[in-house]
């Protein structure tokens, strides 16, 4: 009939189902108490995760998986990253149908990405050679990071750029709401401060770059193209630490605090944003998009 | 989620592109900007053009996504703009034809769509800019006309309009919104003063208007009286839709064209400068994303514009800016001279955040209506 760059009514209820089991399985009292522990995967969530097809939901049916594509894909994937989902669920998602026990859940993967690598002694399968690899104090109390000695980094592979940019566009809706939420409820002045256009405007502008990020990520997932993921990667990136700062800042005080969740929206979108196929490698890539003149 | 086109969105393009090709290597060389009646014969002579090959409402007729196809396909293939069909193909005549009575449609769209009648835009004043409900214009009804006074600013196309969509206040005692309404201005009316705004890009593109006792008959009312602030609502959705739609794929060819100078000022070594228009190329393809994802919504509701068109303006605007810094970037001195095309797209990209409502206003907008934040001043 026409062009339907829009979610149809199965992407939706797969996009409300996987918000659901996230609130039953992972709400805010669950992250604030993981924050608060040693890091530790929920081993009964990752595999609710698998039965629910997160791992094995681009697997051909034929292959035990639940055969749908990158655009389902990327919206489990912004779910996970609203909700802060702690674990390499871009590894493991990655893994199924490679490492037995993947799909399902059973088996948590992780891989050396560039010289890091996420939830090394929690993983049961390492991708990618770890040897050497020395453990750093992570920046995100629900990310544990080691460094590998390596030489230059694999070329990044596309997928795993988009399926980042789907968790940081999560992580840029979820700021936003946080932000617009706390601005409604916080009076100063006798007001609620989201009457100040000072305030206003900063919320309003992270809802541009969230819903800017929205229309390439999805689209990316679409095309599959890696000039468009780079695109992708680039603007959800901005719009998930723009965002979370911003966030930080329309919460005041309270912003800076640990038991706020706004720090742990924003530390993840820094993990995040080391990932390879970030800032510098998607803009040289579509530099040269240009030069070659097909832009 | 699909990017794809229709069997019959793919003919319609098809056949445009053909049509396209067959058509724009026979139309008259283009007027030079400074040349009033040149540029108003042009734009009228192209409206014509569409009208017989069955393009002419393509702006209001067709489907959002068939809009968006031919704004894409004529911006591709170089055709020239609505131009001094504006007012009447996006504004007056989506108006007319939502609210306008039956004789008032006979009347005023077979010219807009033949290319017959040009319109402009009284709306703003030099106290009503975006409070435009602070309008004053005032208009006192004396038998079977209005009777007309007050100034109308940034009117585009008023040395050549035949009509002027204007707003006029007809109940001075009631609250803002609701004394307001829309007449049909004929512009060869006694006591209309024209007069050119220069712009900071030194061409007068706008004018100031002054209405001096100007009848205007009852008949000509769109909607009732003191009810144009909705009647105009009408149209405003329509400016923010996919008006700029074109725009963005001009955009992408400027970024191509840049890259190509990059490298022949030996900038293109330039990291920093190499990554920025890496980091363009990001933005004008997501804002390309999100036309067509604005389509598809306004498609799915009805073919009503919603507020992501106030989110692609800010961006679109900002970006656009942004564009055309990276370009006197990548000229260097050459940045300075006005017959450098770029120049002066430059300094009339500095009115992007401003006209069709600023960035501040759009913020405000996204910040009340899809945030839900308190009204504030």
């Amino acid at each position: 009939m026409t062009v339907r760059f829009r979610l149809d009514d199965d992407q939706r209820a797969l996009r409300e189902g996987m918000r659901r089991l996230l609130e039953r399985r992972f709400d805010g009292e669950a992250l604030r108490a993981a924050a608060d522990g040693p890091a530790r995967l929920d081993r009964a969530l990752w595999r609710a995760l698998g039965e629910a097809g997160f791992f094995a939901l681009r697997l051909p049916e034929a292959a035990g998986g639940v055969g749908l594509g990158l655009p389902e894909a990327v919206l489990v994937f912004e779910e996970a990253g609203r909700a802060l989902l702690p674990g390499p669920l871009v590894a493991t998602h990655l893994a199924a149908g490679a490492v037995p026990g993947a799909a399902t859940g059973a088996t948590v993967v992780t891989a050396v990405d560039g010289s890091l690598v996420e939830w090394l002694e929690q993983a049961d399968v390492v991708r990618g050679d770890a040897i050497g690899a020395v453990a750093l104090r992570s920046l995100d109390p629900l990310t544990p990071l080691h460094r590998v000695p390596g030489g230059p980094a694999a070329a990044p592979d596309p997928v795993a750029a988009l399926l980042t940019a789907a968790e940081q566009l999560g992580t840029a809706g979820r700021v936003c709401e946080l932000a617009a939420q706390h601005a409604r409820a916080r009076e100063q002045f006798g007001r609620p401060i989201g009457a100040f256009q000072a305030v206003a405007h900063l919320c309003a502008g992270m809802l541009v770059r969230a819903e800017t990020a929205r229309a390439a990520v999805y689209a990316a997932a679409v095309t599959a193209d890696p000039v468009d993921i780079a695109a992708a990667r680039l603007l959800a990136d901005e719009a998930a630490v723009r965002g979370a700062r911003d966030c930080l800042q329309v919460h005041g005080g309270m912003g800076f605090t640990w038991e706020s969740e706004v720090h742990l929206h924003l530390k993840r979108a820094w993990v995040r944003t080391q990932r390879t196929g970030g800032v510098t490698e998607s803009e040289e890539l579509l530099a040269a998009d240009l030069s070659a003149g097909t832009a | 989620m699909d990017l794809s086109y229709t069997p019959e969105e793919e003919e319609f393009r098809a056949r445009l592109r053909e049509w396209l090709a067959r058509t724009l290597p026979a139309l008259p060389p283009r007027p030079s900007p400074a040349d009033w009646p040149g540029r108003r014969a042009y734009d009228l002579g192209w409206q014509r053009r569409l009208y017989d090959a069955g393009y002419a409402d393509v702006h209001w007729g067709a489907s959002p996504t068939i809009r968006l196809i031919f704004l894409e396909e004529t911006e591709r293939a170089g055709a020239p703009y609505v131009g001094a069909n504006f007012v009447g193909l996006l504004h007056a005549g989506p108006t007319i034809a939502a609210e306008g009575t039956d004789a008032q449609r006979d009347r005023w769209l077979p010219p807009i769509l033949r290319g017959e009648e040009v319109w402009c835009q009284g709306f703003s004043e030099p106290d009503a800019g975006s409070d435009l409900a602070a309008l004053r214009t005032r208009a006192r009804r004396d038998g079977d006309d209005y009777v007309v006074t007050g100034a109308k600013i940034w009117t585009s196309h008023a040395e050549v309009a035949d009509w002027c969509e204007l707003l006029v206040r007809t109940d001075p005692a009631a609250p803002r919104h609701r004394g307001i309404t829309w007449l049909a201005m004929p512009m060869d009316a006694p006591g209309i003063t024209v007069r050119p705004l220069r712009t900071l890009a030194g061409s007068a593109e706008f004018a100031e208007v002054f209405l001096d006792e100007v009848r205007v008959p009852v008949g000509n009312r769109v909607g009732a009286e003191n009810d144009g602030w909705r009647v105009t609502m009408v149209t405003l959705s329509f400016e923010r839709g996919t008006a700029f739609a074109g725009e963005v794929v001009a955009c992408r060819r400027v970024l191509a064209e840049l890259a190509v100078e990059a490298r022949r000022y030996g900038r293109w070594d330039d990291p920093a400068l190499r990554r920025r228009l890496g980091r363009l190329n990001a933005e004008f393809r997501a804002l390309w994303r999100l036309t067509q994802w604005n389509v598809s919504a306004a498609e799915a509701s009805g073919g009503v514009p919603g507020v992501g068109g106030s989110v692609f303006k800010l961006r679109y605007s900002q970006a656009r800016q942004e564009l055309y810094d990276a370009a006197a970037d990548v000229l260097g001195p050459d940045c300075l001279d006005l017959d450098r095309p770029w120049t002066l797209d430059r300094l009339s990209s500095l009115s992007y955040t401003i006209a069709a409502g600023t960035s501040q206003i759009q913020h405000s907008i996204i910040a009340e209506r899809i945030l839900g934040l308190p009204k504030g001043r």
